[in-house]
């Protein structure tokens, strides 16, 4: 993992600005958020093909959802507190149910937000997003998959849900690399539990991973960016091995990475799980450091997380 | 389509009266009121006024209908099937398990259905997007959207009238069936509309006021609206729930609720009647 911090949606705004110049049929609708969503990267360059509905998320989703439906690639944008729960029921209505060529693409999720506190904080998102079928949810890791996801969901055709923070965090992958639908990436390799993160919580993972090693533990790393549909043969293969996990999201433990993982486990393979997320709270005001200690999502929290489930998984085998 | 006259659009329209109630009574459930209520326009729309092409759905040049009440999924199935879309038989599987006609209408399932709809307040959305996309496009189709008036209680509503202002969506135009009745009573008592009128020309909108009922009224709106040159035009049509059969008119009972069987015989003698008077 590189010191290198860059932010997720400069990254986004990137990508919309060279679809914008590769194809023709793409279209960006915003809600008033553009400066904020960097879908004014967009309004730059084809500033015809941008557009702007005000402060009315749930109008937008049906504009998009027409938009699509004349052939449009449509990418949707504004904060994910408003792009998955004002709208929820008009994303199932006009995105999800008629599978409409609709990207909803969501910044400021999270607690990361920091100082504007709970109203804004996303922290639901995925589990309701996920609930919805024709639904493919994408939680990206760092700025340069941020840029991939953008590019291969605009080549994807299908309702997706793409969710991204609002500050900037640390570079976990390589850039220029193709971004792959559904599939995870083992960003390191272990043997006693698999970490399984999304989102900013991977670089912890690594981080954890690191404190780990020190103790003997050697973890392994998997960045989990698809959420829906779960690349299920990658964690057989690890879980296989390691026999225990851990999940780490910057969101709810109820209906995020955490339970999507817990389900397949409970299914196919029932081994220790530990989720690191917040615990069915609200946020609150604050700088982004503190509230990942306050709400138990550092790299320590995952690192203890893993002890335990490391621990867990030899009481059963005793 | 054929150039039809003005008696035979209104028979047209009672033809699709009888459908309804045909398929609404053989589901057994639906929503007939407002499907009888809108019959007069449908039969307008897709005899007359809009450019379609049964034969090719997905004609690029066609003007687009979206239902926005999309309860009254039985006069559009109707329209649809009489044109041409599908076999008319098919109108019989209306609601049944399997069946292509779902209770509210479902893109990609049924030819001519431009939008899934069911879930009031979004329609005017969805054609503000279709609107805009024709503008993007140059197109010189146009977009025809039937709300009910019941579902204008719902803020999204409002939200696309001012987008539709704001972009000058000339080519978008909406459809009001203003019958007063919603699924609890008169739309006045549940929760007041009027003065609708103003309502629309306060968000921009080009107003047009008619009788529902009548297809010359609605024929001459349709001139209108398609030759507006900046403002999307809205048609206010006054008619009368039920509309066609005597013991369903204003009577919200039937808002949601099919006909019994002998009710069933009573309405369809009296549509048949209309259509081939003996």
């Amino acid at each position: 993992m590189s010191e290198m911090r860059l932010s997720q949606r400069n990254y986004y705004g990137k990508a919309l600005a060279e679809l914008a110049a590769r194809d023709p049929n793409v279209v960006v609708i915003d809600a008033d958020l553009a400066d904020s969503t960097k879908t004014s990267e967009f309004r730059k360059v084809a500033p015809e093909r941008f557009i702007e509905v005000g402060i009315a998320e749930q109008n937008m989703i049906g504009v998009a959802s027409g938009l699509a439906a004349s052939g449009k690639t449509v990418f949707a944008s504004t904060f994910a507190v408003f792009a998955s729960g004002r709208c929820w029921e008009q994303i199932r209505q006009a995105v999800a149910y008629p599978k409409m060529n609709v990207k909803i693409v969501a910044t400021h999720c999270g607690i990361s937000v920091g100082e504007d506190g709970a109203s804004h904080q996303a922290l639901e998102d995925i589990a309701i997003m996920r609930a919805l079928p024709n639904m493919t949810v994408i939680s990206p890791a760092d700025a340069y998959e941020a840029y991939a996801a953008t590019i291969a969901i605009a080549e994807f055709d299908g309702p997706v849900y793409m969710r991204m923070g609002r500050s900037e965090s640390p570079v976990v992958t390589r850039e220029y690399t193709d971004f792959i639908i559904g599939k995870a990436s083992v960003l390191r390799e272990g043997e006693d539990v698999t970490l399984i993160g999304a989102g900013q919580m991977v670089s912890f993972c690594l981080e954890a991973a690191d404190a780990l090693l020190e103790e003997g533990i050697v973890a392994e790393v998997i960045n989990m960016p698809t959420i829906k549909p779960l690349d299920k043969g990658t964690l057989r293969m690890s879980l296989m091995k390691t026999g225990c996990s851990v999940t780490a999201e910057e969101h709810s433990i109820i209906g995020g990475l955490g339970s999507a993982v817990a389900d397949f486990l409970s299914r196919e393979m029932p081994i220790p799980l530990e989720m690191i997320g917040t615990k069915d709270t609200f946020g609150e005001s604050g700088a982004p450091d503190q509230l990942f200690v306050k709400y138990g999502l550092t790299s320590e929290d995952i690192a203890e997380a893993a002890r335990r489930a490391v621990g867990r998984k030899k009481e059963l085998r005793e | 389509m054929e150039d039809y006259t003005l008696d035979e659009l209104e028979r047209k329209a009672n033809l699709l009266r009888l459908d309804v109630i045909e398929a609404t009574s053989a589901a057994g459930s639906g929503h007939p009121g407002g499907s009888l209520s809108s019959a007069d326009l449908m039969a307008a729309l897709y005899f007359r006024a809009m450019k379609h092409d049964p034969s090719d759905p997905a004609w690029e040049e066609r003007d687009r209908f979206i239902l926005s009440k999309g309860h009254v999924a039985p006069i559009l199935y109707a329209a649809l099937a009489e044109t041409g879309y599908f076999p008319k038989e098919e109108l019989m599987t209306l609601r049944k398990i399997g069946s292509n006609l779902q209770g509210h209408p479902v893109k990609g399932k049924v030819p001519g259905v431009e939008m899934s709809t069911g879930s009031l307040g979004q329609g005017l959305s969805m054609a503000c997007g279709m609107a805009l996309a024709g503008k993007l496009d140059k197109k010189d189709h146009r977009i025809f959207c039937l709300l009910g008036d019941g579902e204008l209680q719902s803020g999204q509503n409002w939200e696309a009238a001012m987008l539709a202002h704001h972009y000058r969506l000339n080519n978008l135009i909406a459809f009001v069936d203003r019958n007063r009745l919603q699924i609890t009573g008169n739309t006045e008592c549940t929760m007041s509309l009027d003065p609708l009128p103003d309502k629309w020309r306060a968000f921009g909108w080009n107003v047009i006021i008619i009788d529902g009922h009548s297809m010359i009224q609605i024929l001459e709106a349709c001139e209108k609206a398609r030759a507006s040159e900046t403002n999307p035009t809205v048609v206010i049509m006054n008619t009368i729930k039920g509309k066609g059969v005597s013991f369903m008119e204003n009577n919200y009972e039937f808002h949601g609720k099919a006909c019994k069987m002998n009710e069933k015989e009573h309405a369809l003698a009296e549509l048949e009647q209309t259509i081939c008077p003996k």
